[in-house]
C-alpha cells in the first residue's frame, strides 16, 4: 500500500466503523437514502433525517413492515 | 509451482493450527496457557473459510456475482439497501451473537474445556457456519424472504406452520431461559440489582433525549448513556456497602421473577423509543465492546487454564447438567457450533442489504466463525477461573449444600480442591455476599471476565468492578432481548390466534395487543418461575429444552437446504447439508427421546415425575419438596415439559417427512424445480447507483 493512500485508507475505515455501529442499531446510511431518492424518485420529497431516523425506528420494532415503490 | 506457492501460507497455518489443537488436547497433569486454544480456533477458523466456503461457495451453490441481489431490485433507501460487505459484517454478527455463544461454553466447562472446544470448532465449520451461509443465499435468492415462507415456498403450507409454530414456542423457552440467567445473576445481590435496575431510568432519559432534545443523534446520547451506566455500577457499590440501601435492593429469585413478569409486561407495551430502541442502542454497543475487550484481555493476559482438559463428569451424571457427552454436550452448547436461530436473523435484514451474492459467504459463513469465537473465549473465561470455584458457582444447593463449608468438603471430595475460605473470598472479591448457586453461566463468566479483566485495567482493586460490568453487559442484552422477544412473540400470537378471533389481529387495538403481550408474558414467565423454584436450580431444566428446540430449528434449516439443493439439481452436493442435519437430527432425537424416557429421573422428566407420584401415593414426602402440593407441582412440571419435547420431536420429525418427499419428487423431475427470483444481471443497477 502507498504511503498516499493512508489518509484514504483510514477515512474508509472510520466511515464504515461508522455505518456499521449505525446499521447495528438498525440506522441504515442517510446518505445513501438521499442519493436513491434523488436517482429514482426525484418528484418526492425525501424525509429530513429526523423523520428518517422515526421511520426506521418503527421499523425496526413495530409491525406491518412498510415497502417502497 | 505457481498453485503450490498459493497454498503454502495456508499450509502453514494449517500446521500451526494442527500442532496448537495438539497442545490443547494431549497435554495432560500440567495447566495449558489459554493461547494455544485461541491459535488452534483462528487457525481452524482460517483454514475452514478459505477451503471449504470457498468449496461452498463455487461448487455446492454457484454462487454467482453478475445476479442482481434484492437490495439492487428493490432499492428503497431504507430496508433494502446495498451495504459495503464490511459494514454488512458488523450489522449481522451484532445480530447473531447473543447471550447463547456466552453461556453454553460455560455449562459444557464441567465435562472439562477439550469436549467442548471440540464442538464448538468441528460444529461451526460443518453445521452453524455451514447453515448461516446456505439460508442466506436461499434468501437472497428469494428477494429476502423469511424462514418460514422459505419453508412454506420449498416444502409446502404445512411444514411451512409447523415451523412456525415450532419457531413461536422455541421463542417462550428462550425468554424463559434467558430471563432465569438475570435471576440467577441478581438474586441476592443488591449491587447487581441497582445497577441492572438504573438502566431503566438511564434508557428512558435517553429515550427522551432522542425524541425531544436532540432527535436521532445516537452517537452521542450513546456515550451519554455509557457513562451514565458507568456511574450506575459505582452507584450500585456504594449501594451494596450501605446497610438500609443494600437491604432495599436485595431480593429473593422469586420477589425478581415476579418483577421480571412486571417489567416484561410493560416494556412490551410501552412506545418503543421510549425504552426498548435506547437500550438496545446500549446493549448494542456494549456488547461489541466486551467482546473486543475480552479478545484483547486474553491475548494480553494469557491466562493459564485451570479446569481439567477432561473432568469425570464426561462419563454424565455431572452437577451443572445431567446426561451424557453424547447427547447432552452437542445441545448444550448451541450458539457458538450451531444455532437455529441464526436462520431467522440469516432469512431476515441481511439478504436485504447484500451488494453482491458472493459476498454471503463472507457475511454468512464469516459471520458464524467470529460469533464461534466468542463461544471460545467464553470457554476461555470459564476454564481460567479455579474450577473449585465454578463448581461452587454452578452446583444447586440440593448437590453442595448451602454454606461455603458444606460446598467445599463436597467438591474437594470430587477432587476439585478447594476451601470455605476460598470460597469466601471469591465472593469479596467480586462485592458479592456469596457466589453459592449462581448457575446459568452469566455469574461464572462474569467473575472469568474479572479475573482477565482485573489484570489488564486497575489490579485487585477494581475486580469487583468488572465483576458488576460484567453482569451489567448480560443482564442488558439479556433484557433488551426479553423486551423485544415479547413484542415479536406478541405479534406472531396475534397472527396465530387472529385465524380463529379477527378481532385479536388488530395489532393497532390496545385490548387485543395488551390480552396477546399478557399471553406472551405469562407463557415465558411460567417457565421462568418453574425454573426460579426447581431446587436443581431450574438451568438442569430449562436449558436442555432450548438447546434441544435451537438445534431443532437448525436441523429444519438445514433440512431446508437440503431441498433447495435438490431442486436446483445440485444433489451431488447435498452431503454438505445433509450431514450437518442428520448429526444434528441424531443429537436431538436422541436427546428428547431421553429427556421424556430416560430411567434415570435426574435426566428423564417421567420418571422424575414417577418418583413424585410414588411419593404422593404412598404419602412420603420426596425430598427437595417440602409439602405435598410441591410434589404435585413438580409432577405437573415434569409432565409439561415431557409434553414440550413430545411437540419438538413431532415438529421436527414431520418436517423431515415433508423433506424427503420434497427431494423424492425433485429427483424425479429432470429440470430444476427451484422458486428463485428469475436472473436479472448486475450490470445496468451497479452503474445507476
Amino acid at each position: 500500500m502507498k504511503l498516499a493512500a493512508l489518509p484514504e485508507t483510514g477515512r474508509y475505515i472510520a466511515r464504515s466503523v461508522r455505518q456499521s455501529l449505525r446499521l447495528m442499531v438498525g440506522l441504515p446510511d442517510y446518505d445513501a437514502y438521499l442519493s436513491h431518492m434523488a436517482a429514482t424518485h426525484p418528484e418526492r420529497a425525501p424525509m429530513s433525517y429526523e423523520a428518517f431516523f422515526r421511520e426506521r425506528l418503527e421499523a425496526r420494532y413495530g409491525a406491518g413492515k412498510g415497502r417502497c415503490c | 509451482m505457481q498453485t503450490l506457492r498459493r497454498h503454502l501460507v495456508w499450509l502453514a497455518v494449517a500446521v500451526l493450527g494442527a500442532f496448537a489443537l495438539a497442545t490443547v488436547a494431549l497435554t495432560r497433569g500440567e495447566s495449558v496457557n489459554a493461547l494455544w486454544v485461541v491459535t488452534a480456533a483462528v487457525c481452524t477458523y482460517l483454514i475452514a473459510y478459505r477451503y471449504y466456503s470457498l468449496f461452498i461457495a463455487d461448487r455446492v451453490l454457484g454462487l454467482d456475482g453478475t445476479r442482481m441481489t434484492p437490495a439492487y431490485r428493490h432499492n428503497d433507501g431504507l430496508d433494502y439497501v446495498p451495504t459495503d460487505r464490511n459494514v454488512l459484517f458488523g450489522h449481522h454478527f451484532a445480530a447473531i451473537a447473543g447471550a447463547g455463544p456466552l453461556v453454553g461454553p460455560v455449562l459444557a466447562a464441567q465435562m472439562g474445556y477439550l469436549p467442548g472446544l471440540l464442538w464448538v470448532l468441528a460444529g461451526v465449520v460443518f453445521a452453524g457456519a455451514v447453515q448461516d451461509f446456505i439460508i442466506l443465499f436461499i434468501s437472497t435468492r428469494r428477494d429476502g424472504r423469511s424462514l418460514g415462507d422459505l419453508v412454506k415456498q420449498e416444502m409446502g403450507a404445512v411444514p411451512g406452520m409447523i415451523a412456525l409454530f415450532g419457531t413461536f414456542m422455541i421463542m417462550i423457552i428462550i425468554l424463559a431461559v434467558l430471563a432465569l440467567i438475570v435471576v440467577k445473576a441478581l438474586a441476592e445481590s443488591p449491587w447487581g440489582t441497582f445497577t441492572v435496575a438504573a438502566t431503566i431510568p438511564v434508557a428512558v432519559f435517553m429515550g427522551v433525549y432522542l425524541r425531544y432534545i436532540r432527535p436521532g443523534r445516537i452517537g452521542e446520547v450513546s456515550v451519554i448513556g455509557f457513562v451514565l451506566l458507568m456511574a450506575a455500577i459505582f452507584g450500585g457499590q456504594a449501594v451494596s456497602e450501605h446497610p438500609a440501601w443494600a437491604a432495599l435492593f436485595t431480593f429473593d429469585g422469586k420477589a425478581l421473577t415476579w418483577m421480571l413478569i412486571g417489567y416484561g409486561f410493560v416494556a412490551a407495551s410501552l412506545p418503543v423509543w421510549l425504552l426498548l430502541a435506547p437500550r438496545d442502542y446500549l446493549s448494542t454497543f456494549l456488547k461489541i465492546g466486551t467482546i473486543i475487550a475480552l479478545a484483547l484481555g486474553i491475548v494480553y493476559v494469557m491466562p493459564q487454564l485451570q479446569m481439567p482438559a477432561l473432568t469425570q463428569f464426561a462419563q454424565g451424571n455431572g452437577p451443572v447438567w445431567s446426561g451424557s457427552l453424547f447427547p447432552f454436550l452437542f445441545i448444550t452448547i448451541a450458539c457458538g457450533a450451531v444455532s437455529g436461530f441464526h436462520a431467522l436473523i440469516s432469512s431476515g435484514t441481511t439478504p436485504k442489504m447484500l451488494d453482491n451474492e458472493r459476498n454471503a459467504r463472507f457475511i454468512g459463513y464469516g459471520g458464524m466463525l467470529a460469533e464461534s469465537f466468542v463461544a471460545v473465549m467464553a470457554l476461555v473465561a470459564a476454564s481460567c477461573i479455579e474450577p473449585g470455584v465454578y463448581f461452587a458457582m454452578n452446583s444447586p444447593a440440593a448437590l453442595v449444600g448451602s454454606t461455603a463449608q458444606q460446598a467445599a468438603q463436597t467438591i474437594s471430595g470430587w477432587g476439585f480442591v478447594v476451601t470455605p475460605e476460598m470460597l469466601v473470598q471469591t465472593a469479596k472479591d467480586v462485592g458479592e455476599s456469596t457466589i453459592l448457586g449462581r448457575a446459568g453461566g452469566a455469574p461464572t463468566l462474569a467473575v472469568g471476565m474479572a479475573h482477565i479483566l482485573h489484570q489488564v485495567i486497575g489490579g485487585q482493586a477494581m475486580m469487583a468492578f468488572w465483576y458488576h460490568f460484567a453482569i451489567l453487559f448480560e443482564a442488558l442484552f439479556i433484557l433488551t432481548a426479553v423486551d423485544a422477544g415479547t413484542r415479536a412473540g406478541r405479534f406472531m400470537l396475534q397472527d396465530l390466534l387472529g385465524s380463529f378471533v379477527p378481532a385479536l389481529k388488530r395489532t393497532d387495538s390496545l385490548p387485543a395487543n395488551l390480552f396477546a403481550t399478557a399471553l406472551c408474558v405469562a407463557a415465558w414467565g411460567y417457565f421462568l418461575y418453574q425454573g426460579v423454584v426447581d431446587p436443581l436450580g431450574g438451568i438442569n431444566t430449562l436449558w436442555p429444552l432450548f438447546g434441544i428446540s435451537n438445534q431443532m430449528l437448525a436441523a429444519v434449516a438445514l433440512m431446508l437446504g437440503v431441498v433447495v439443493l435438490f431442486r436446483m439439481k445440485r444433489e451431488r452436493y447435498a452431503w454438505v447439508a445433509v450431514a450437518p442435519a442428520v448429526w444434528l437430527l441424531a443429537c436431538t432425537l436422541t436427546a428428547g427421546w431421553q429427556k421424556i424416557f430416560s430411567p434415570d429421573p435426574k435426566v428423564g422428566f417421567l420418571s422424575h415425575a414417577a418418583k413424585y407420584t410414588e411419593g404422593l401415593a404412598g404419602g412420603v414426602l420426596v425430598a427437595p419438596a417440602k409439602t405435598p402440593e410441591a410434589m404435585a407441582r413438580i409432577v405437573f412440571n415434569d409432565r409439561l415439559d415431557a409434553a414440550l419435547c413430545t411437540l419438538f420431536i413431532f415438529v421436527v420429525l414431520s418436517v423431515l417427512v415433508y423433506t424427503v418427499r420434497a427431494c423424492l419428487a425433485a429427483r424425479a423431475a429432470h429440470r430444476p424445480t427451484v422458486h428463485e427470483t428469475p436472473y436479472e444481471p448486475m450490470g445496468a443497477a451497479v452503474g445507476a447507483r
